[in-house]
């Protein structure tokens, strides 16, 4: 029983993970139709900003609050990477998808390079919390403190966009734009500097995703921000392109199955069974989980 | 129905506009001007590139030539500059966001009165009733309103409206003609239409395509009751047409 605790608890941690790093995806690919092969260079981006700060902040200062910054940071530069590389390189190509995908696959490959270049290739360990690196007695398991913190900051980033989505004036263009992108600008919406907005938002979420994904994993890796993008891309391909509840689910889905069969299978059927996972939607509901075209 | 008087500019010229996609010509320098008052309807047999030159006018197609609207170029502009410019939109099949509810349909485009705006009162009272529910479940003739309010809550120089009634029963063939003809009395129309009836009764002017390029042009009274002329250009007879 407290090992079916704790398999939950890790599987619930990772999907809030994978939510995170697939949001952003969703939501661009919803309003835009743009297949982003380089969120996971912006994961990457999020990360490295985070252990920066962490390394330059006074070491005086305790963990916890050095992480807060860090996380503020990632943020932030998620985001402005999301915003500058939305402006250069995909304005000029929308609606040229093949284009699209060869520059978003080109960004990755030339993140990962200058990331290897800059910092090398061997993984940077990353200081956690001390609460964090603690454990909680939960229902007879000894469950890691961190996969609270997950779970808490997915709900937030969940019901975050959810509000913006269903309370703002651009949350509604956000909706009728995924629906329709043509016929929102035919009522005079300037869809573009949506665009603008969603594609930084996606970025801070990735910058979000990267700094607790590095968390998670103990440190920071060049490729890190690419194996975290595979499975956004099955959890986005499962929940449906564009919405947000469907991501969350599909995540949850793919944290607990890759947890469960890594521990009642064997090691390494997790990965396998996740693939396993979206082959049965995708035969089984063709349209994804919440009825968008997957 | 009101005609210009030959002195009025018109609210819309198009000049040598082409449409290419791809290989394929689409419009072929077709030229002609939308008078600033009044319903002017586009005609012509299916594929001659009637919605065509209303998605150049808007910047949705790729086009080349001058379109002005009331003097000013438009042909380089954005779509949303172009509507927000005061050319409103009633596409083919609505096109309304299923998704979302009335209510948030029309906020889209006025985002503080909506549904509550005088006009919708006044035009759509039905909608004002179902203002919370999702524009997906609607009936075709429901969404047509719905379109039709959306555009109606812009001051608009010229409404382009895309076969409106298309797939209506004919009773709201009748409501939706009835809308038309009250708002072209305040704001002119360039009218994309099949039903022949409905284009004798609201319309003041025709531009006839065939094969991306102008065949004719006229007054619609003189093209709709002279069936031979009819059969020319549309290949349809007046007599099998039901009424609006």
């Amino acid at each position: 029983m407290s090992d079916l605790v704790l398999i939950l608890f890790t599987g619930l941690g990772l999907g809030a993970l994978y939510f995170l790093a697939a949001s952003g995806l969703s939501l661009v690919y919803g309003l835009m139709g743009v297949l982003n092969f380089a969120h996971g260079a912006f994961m990457t981006a999020g990360a490295y900003a985070a252990w920066l700060t962490m390394r330059d902040l006074p070491q005086g200062w305790p963990v916890a609050p050095r992480l807060a910054v860090a996380v503020l940071v990632a943020v932030l530069v998620g985001a402005a990477v999301g915003l500058v590389v939305e402006v250069v390189l995909i304005r000029p190509l929308y609606r040229r998808h093949i284009q699209q995908v060869l520059v978003t696959v080109g960004l990755s490959l030339a993140g990962v390079a200058a990331a290897q270049g800059i910092w090398g290739s061997d993984p940077r360990p990353v200081e956690k919390p001390v609460w964090m690196a603690g454990t909680t007695r939960l229902l007879g398991a000894t469950v890691p403190n961190d996969r609270f913190v997950y779970l808490l900051v997915a709900l937030v980033v969940f019901r975050g966009p959810l509000a913006l989505l269903h309370l703002t004036r651009l949350g509604l263009v956000i909706r009728a734009g995924v629906e329709n992108r043509t016929m929102v600008e035919a009522l005079g919406i300037d869809v573009r500097r949506t665009f603008t907005v969603v594609f930084a938002i996606g970025g801070a979420a990735a910058g979000l995703a990267g700094v607790l994904y590095a968390q998670y994993a103990g440190a920071v890796s060049p490729g890190q921000g690419g194996s975290l993008l595979i499975y956004a891309f099955i959890v986005v391909v499962i929940g449906g392109m564009g919405s947000l509840t469907g991501t969350a689910l599909a995540a949850v889905a793919v944290g607990l199955v890759q947890q469960l069969a890594n521990y009642y299978a064997a090691s390494g059927v997790g990965d396998l069974s996740v693939v396993l996972l979206l082959a049965l939607v995708l035969l089984l509901r063709p349209t994804s989980l919440k009825g968008a075209p997957a | 129905m009101t005609l210009d008087r030959p002195t009025d500019p018109p609210v819309l010229r198009l000049e040598d506009v082409h449409v290419r996609y791809g290989g394929s010509h689409v419009l072929q320098g077709i030229s002609f001007d939308v008078a600033s008052q009044g319903v002017t309807a586009l005609l012509g047999r299916n594929g001659v590139g009637k919605t065509t030159t209303l998605r150049a006018i808007l910047g949705l197609a790729p086009r080349t030539g001058r379109i002005t609207l009331r003097g000013n170029p438009i042909q380089t502009m954005a779509t949303h500059r172009v509507v927000r410019g005061g050319v409103g939109y009633v596409p083919e099949d609505r096109e309304v966001f299923g998704g979302l509810t009335v209510e948030e349909n029309l906020r889209l485009v006025d985002p503080e009165r909506g549904v509550d705006a005088p006009v919708v009162a006044e035009l759509f009272p039905d909608l004002v009733k179902r203002r919370g529910q999702r524009a997906g479940t609607l009936s075709g003739g429901q969404q047509q309103m719905v379109a039709l309010a959306r555009v109606l809550l812009r001051d608009n120089d010229l409404l382009l409206v895309d076969e409106p009634t298309k797939g209506l029963a004919p009773k709201l063939v009748t409501e939706v003609a009835d809308v038309l003809a009250q708002v072209a009395r305040r704001t002119p129309i360039l009218l994309v239409e099949q039903n022949l009836p409905l284009v004798r009764r609201i319309a003041d002017r025709v531009v006839v395509l065939d094969a991306g390029r102008v065949v004719h042009r006229g007054e619609a009274a003189a093209l709709v009751t002279d069936a031979d002329l009819t059969r020319e250009l549309l290949g349809v007879s007046m007599r099998r047409e039901g009424a609006a």
